[in-house]
């Protein structure tokens, strides 16, 4: 009975926080005594079995063009005959776009009970309890599986990649798969972008920056430490940037190993979506900003003299100026 | 067409979180109700508009809840709607709560069921997709704009880093973000139509929950700012470089 993990790709590579997940459900699985072993619905281009060494020893992979795009309901029923063939208790997902659509159909169709946003590793002491985000990323929640099969959404970045030797066995299976009902039609992707969900580091703009022109000191300061770009929700509703770097209580959650936050005073809204960041900076020309009190490192000043000085520091530290 | 809206009711995005009864109950104290701003603000507004462009769609809203959801449910049947029904039950886990909606939604003949992205309390960003599974209808998650043509649906969704346009015959049960609609605000009409329209109150069927909240907690409160001095921006870079090693 082995750990089951969901792997996301997208147009044939593996998505960063499947990476995660492997990781994650791997732990699970030495904690149980048994083996992590992957799901890959899709064509992929990646060389799978070198996901060995995040410590999945085996991939079912159903290697099919229909499943190139989700299609949660055909989704729900392929990775069902996998967890019936591999009598599995346990799957894991990333809390990601993907794992929102498939989990929580698959948690009804093989009446496992789910925790979605989970932050830790499974207490199994007694029952089988996780934690997870409540409240917008205010609070936690201890949640118990009172089932016997268990369904996990790991929330992206909450738990760390680490590799070792390995390589998994591929094993391909045959599985049943319905035609969907959703046809895909277009693919947008901001190439070349790092996605907000998945970046290690975000730097994120407000009002206090005026205005859209204003964004290119921004940008240089994301590339230079191969940032995201995120922003506040005004900023998105006045059309200065797009509405899915809006973070936020209504907007992405995220937590990053470090966000920036440049002319942003730090709504009780907008720290909802970003306060589980690892290291919070706050550049804000008003000392009485609340966001001061959620920062680790603030600067009050004007971020129009401060951001390219701190850029041109960050590119000489980096070896890149 | 027939719409139906699932309507949550959620504590006002400035609530104090704070819990009671040895850290297993959320403190309710003072709190204001709102409706789950992604319910209220896109799919509640998306819905209300498709009625606007075809006169001839019902809409109907549910809550699971007992009585003191009803505020919650009038403000939203206030926004636009033509009736409510309230399943009148404590709210359990997801698959508890979700599994009163696809009933109701059985006998319902909806073509469209939409919820918001999540609850802003929970987030738990399930309910959705465990209807749909409940009804055997597809489901589409996190949309962030959504037209109809005909018999079937155009939704934009979001994807890592982008978007995906897809096309689903309808039923189907859609989540709705950000960009499905824009907020609006009960105009005085609305909110006097709504005393008169039906508010309908049904029993729960017999259903388990799966999952259970065994205590909450808060994070650990941050040590304090460092602050660095306008004119160093390169010690803020170092700071960050060696102790926090952020880069
Ligand atoms: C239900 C609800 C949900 C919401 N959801 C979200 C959400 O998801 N995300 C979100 O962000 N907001 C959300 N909001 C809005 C939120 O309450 C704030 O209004 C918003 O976050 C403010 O954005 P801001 O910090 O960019 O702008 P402002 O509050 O106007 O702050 C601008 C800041 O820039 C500083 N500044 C000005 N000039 C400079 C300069 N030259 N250099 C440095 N600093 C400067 C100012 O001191 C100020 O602190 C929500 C509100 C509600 C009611
Ligand atoms: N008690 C409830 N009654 C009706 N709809 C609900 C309820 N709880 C959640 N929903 C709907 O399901 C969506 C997602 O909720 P959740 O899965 O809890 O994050 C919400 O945005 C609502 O549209």
């Amino acid at each position: 009975m082995p750990v089951l993990i969901f792997i996301d790709t997208a147009e044939g590579h593996v998505k960063k926080a499947s990476l995660e997940a492997i990781c994650y459900g791997a732990k699970i699985a030495e904690q149980l005594n048994t083996a992590a072993e992957g799901i890959v619905l899709s064509e992929v281009k990646d060389d799978l079995a070198s996901l060995g060494k995040y410590g999945v020893t085996k991939i079912h992979h159903v290697n099919s063009v229909a499943l190139n795009h989700l299609d949660a309901q055909v989704y729900i029923k392929v990775i069902a005959q996998i967890a019936e063939t591999t009598r599995a208790k346990i799957i894991v997902f990333s809390n990601n776009a993907d794992g929102k659509a498939i989990a929580p159909g698959l948690s009804v169709r093989l009446k496992a009970g789910l925790v979605s946003g989970a932050v830790t590793l499974p207490d199994t002491s007694k029952g089988f309890t996780l934690k997870k985000t409540v409240f917008s990323g205010k609070a936690f929640a201890n949640v118990s599986v009172n089932t016997d099969k268990k369904i996990i959404a790991l929330n992206p970045n909450a738990y760390k990649i680490e590799t070792r030797d390995g390589v998994a066995e591929m094993i391909p299976f045959q599985a049943a798969v319905d035609d969907g009902k959703v046809k895909v039609t277009k693919v947008t992707k901001a190439s070349g972008e790092i996605p907000l969900t998945e970046a290690e580091i975000v730097v994120s703009g407000g009002r206090g920056l005026k205005g859209p022109e204003n964004w290119g000191m921004i940008e240089d300061l994301a590339k230079s430490l191969h940032a995201a770009l995120a922003c506040s929700r005004p900023v998105a509703d006045a059309h200065w940037r797009p509405h899915n770097e809006h973070v936020g209580q209504t907007g992405i959650a995220i937590a990053p190993n470090l966000y920036i936050a440049i002319g942003i005073s730090g709504a009780i809204q907008h720290l909802a979506g970003v306060n589980r960041s690892k290291t919070i900076v706050v550049i804000n020309k008003d000392p009485e900003a609340p966001f001061f009190k959620a920062a680790d490192y603030g600067i009050v000043g004007d971020a129009f003299e401060v951001v390219p000085k701190f850029t041109e520091a960050i590119k000489k530290l980096k070896g890149i100026a | 067409m027939k719409i139906l809206v699932c309507i949550s009711k959620t504590p006002d995005t400035t609530a104090k979180i704070a819990f009671t009864d040895n850290n297993t109950k959320f403190d309710t104290n003072g709190v204001q109700w709102i409706i789950n701003p992604y319910d209220e603000w896109y799919s509640l507004v998306r819905a209300i508009e498709l009625k606007e462009a075809d006169a001839s769609t019902v809409i109907h809203l549910i809550t699971v809840g007992i009585a003191d959801a009803e505020p919650v449910i009038r403000k939203a049947l206030a926004l636009g709607g033509d009736e409510a029904i309230r399943v009148n039950t404590e709210n359990s886990d997801a698959y508890y709560i979700a599994g009163q909606i696809a009933e109701i939604a059985k006998h319902g003949q909806y073509d469209l069921i939409f919820t918001g992205k999540e609850t802003i309390d929970y987030n738990g960003s399930s309910i959705g997709g465990m209807i749909a599974e409940f009804l055997n209808i597809p489901y589409v998650a996190l949309a962030t704009k959504f037209e109809l043509n005909a018999s079937k649906a155009i939704i934009t969704r979001e994807i890592e880093g982008g978007e995906e346009i897809c096309e689903v015959e309808l039923p189907v049960v859609v989540s709705c973000q950000k960009g499905v609609a824009e907020q609006r605000i009960p105009n005085m009409r609305g909110i006097m139509a709504a005393r008169t329209k039906p508010l309908k109150v049904t029993e729960p069927v017999a259903f388990e929950s799966l999952t259970s909240i065994i205590s909450f907690e808060l994070p650990h409160a941050k040590a304090g700012v460092k602050l660095i001095p306008a004119d160093q921006p390169e010690e803020l870079a170092r700071l960050l470089h060696e102790e926090a090693k952020a880069f």
